[in-house]
């Protein structure tokens, strides 16, 4: 497939629109587009952060998911409960991949679901009770957790319940941090605002709680910010920003800890990887404690490479000198990935959609392998994301914002990406259309792709994907003509 | 009225940011920036206006302030 003008890219926009019916196509022609990096408002082309139309298969999470999938589960000694009926936290449970070091039921508590099981009667009656009984029973079976926070599902809005004078009383009781976050799913639009709300529960319960304790800080202390550890890249991460000198004293949320976030106003730079779900806090904090924040993208050579420089300008010429001794010692490994892969994958064509920091982020890791990301969109992406993104892409490249199923399918079947780089609902049904798909959520069982080891490990999932031969096998034999026999046999 | 955040941008400028509506967008004009008054009408570069209350001084950057948004929303 050769690349598209923007005439073909808009005709290819307004021919998967005619099926909707007329309404509907308008609002949807919204969010389609086709790229022109030299906008600074991407809000000019592209509208984002909408209610999803009623009808259309969207693949975007609720509030729920994003405070206690996102940005609290990864905590790893705060027992997180699901307050309500008990398929919310079943059903997203230990999904995501939040690596971290911890006995599991002993003092780590990251893939195990706590809910308070709503039942009739509690709707009827009010589950206030119930939870109280629950804290008691968590503070005596997991007595080496180190705080509770309670999060709250559909039901715990539409009856009421008084949360937070539970969790205070409660809190006082066991004497430990219990946050009551009012994350019901049905607040806001998409998941976006369940990271909001985390982040503004985070800076209300806990992040002033060690405001005036003796400063232990050194002028290289750093958090990372918005990494949640997935398949180890909070871990793959740290590594390198150790080797440059600095003192990491925080990770949120992956592997992260309680006392970790509470000593994060201490630091001297925020890190932010993930800017969608964490840049709240990194905001408050900027203006409260006068921490700078910075965005990085750890994702393939050339960005880390820019964002290691980036970093170590906010600090002093050792750091600086040891960042260039860090990119120099790692340069030849780079180098002998990129010799190794990119013959094998030059030249094929990517298609994104995924939600948070990924769709711009990993563009550079692909382009580092010499492919090429011919369409992205986010989710639940904002007006913010789309500025950033439109600088990354190509000229007349495909943006899409909380895609339905019928377009991402559409599109793809128009524009024939090599790989497509989606969630897990999407995976089967590119696959059976031959399309192999990485899924760009949760790294696809593999991982980390953040960092230097990330992308060895990117680069080969990639090839893995794209080399199988079982996308040779599409066609049975009883359906092959007798052309494609010939060829195989003169090959 | 609305809760918002003015940060100094990289580079150079002022970022106008509403986190209601995670709204961010660079400061084309402030009506008043001087060492004894700051504030007043906010042009913001993708055409919207904001009106801040005066201040005495140039406050210590980023703030959160109370804003009143001029004319209709944009986008």
């Amino acid at each position: 497939m050769t690349t598209l003008s923007r005439a073909e890219t808009e005709a290819l926009i307004a021919e998967v629109l005619e099926v909707y019916p007329e309404k509907a196509r308008k609002d949807r022609a919204k969010h389609l587009t086709a790229n022109d990096p030299g906008i600074e408002q991407s809000k000019k082309c592209i509208t984002s952060n909408r209610k999803s139309l009623p009808g259309v298969m969207t693949i975007r999470g609720c509030a729920y998911a994003g405070s206690k999938g996102v940005v609290w589960g990864p905590i790893k000694d705060m027992i997180h409960i699901s307050h309500g009926p008990v398929g919310c936290g079943q059903y997203s449970r230990a999904g995501r991949r939040n690596y971290y070091v911890g006995t599991t039921g002993v003092d780590a508590f990251g893939t195990m679901n706590f809910t308070s099981d709503f039942q009739e009667k509690d709707i009827v009656f009010g589950g206030d009770k119930k939870l109280a009984k629950l804290l008691d029973e968590v503070e005596q079976l997991f007595p080496l957790h180190r705080g509770i926070s309670v999060q709250s599902e559909c039901p715990i809005g539409l009856i009421g319940d008084d949360i937070e004078s539970v969790s205070k009383k409660g809190a006082a009781a066991i004497g430990k941090p219990i946050v009551p976050v009012r994350c019901e799913g049905f607040r806001g639009v998409s998941q976006s605002l369940g990271h909001h709300i985390a982040n503004d529960a985070i800076r209300d319960w806990v992040l002033d709680k060690r405001d005036g304790s003796p400063d232990t800080s050194t002028p290289y202390d750093v958090a990372i910010i918005g990494d949640y550890n997935i398949g180890g890249d909070a871990w793959a991460t740290r590594i390198l920003l150790e080797e440059m000198g600095l003192r990491v004293v925080a990770q949120w949320s992956g592997d992260g800890t309680l006392a970790e976030m509470m000593n994060t106003p201490k630091v001297k730079l925020n890190l932010l990887h993930c800017y969608r779900s964490m840049n709240y806090i990194s905001r408050h904090m900027e203006e409260k404690y006068g921490i700078p924040w910075m965005e990085y993208n750890f994702f393939g050579p050339t960005k880390i490479v820019e964002s290691l420089r980036r970093i170590a300008a906010f600090f002093d010429d050792q750091v600086k000198e040891k960042t260039e001794a860090v990119i120099a010692r790692y340069q030849p490994m780079m180098d002998a990935i990129v010799a190794r892969y990119k013959p094998r994958l030059q030249g094929k064509k990517v298609m994104l959609y995924v939600g948070g920091l990924r769709p711009r982020h990993v563009i550079g890791a692909y382009e580092d392998l010499g492919m090429e990301v011919i369409g992205t969109g986010y989710e639940f992406g904002h007006n913010d994301d789309y500025d950033r993104t439109t600088k990354e892409m190509g000229d007349a490249t495909l943006i899409y914002d909380d895609a339905t199923g019928f377009e991402l399918e559409e599109f793809v079947k128009k524009l024939k990406p090599d790989l497509v780089g989606s969630g897990i609902k999407e995976k089967y049904i590119f696959q059976k259309m031959g399309i192999p798909l990485r899924q760009m959520h949760s790294w696809d069982y593999s991982g980390p792709y953040h960092g230097y080891d990330g992308f060895a490990i990117f680069a080969r999932d990639m090839d893995i994907a794209l080399s199988s031969p079982v996308w040779g096998k599409l066609v049975p034999p009883w359906k092959k003509t007798v052309a494609e026999e010939e060829v195989k046999e003169a090959a | 009225m609305a809760n918002i955040m003015i940060r100094q941008a990289d580079g150079g400028g002022l970022t106008f940011y509403l986190p209601k509506r995670d709204l961010e967008a660079p400061i084309s004009s402030i009506e008043f920036d001087t060492p004894e008054k700051w504030g007043g009408e906010l042009k913001l570069d993708n055409g919207g206006a904001y009106y801040i209350d005066p201040i005495a001084r140039p406050p210590r950057l980023p703030v959160s302030l109370r804003a009143r948004r001029l004319g209709a929303a944009e986008d």
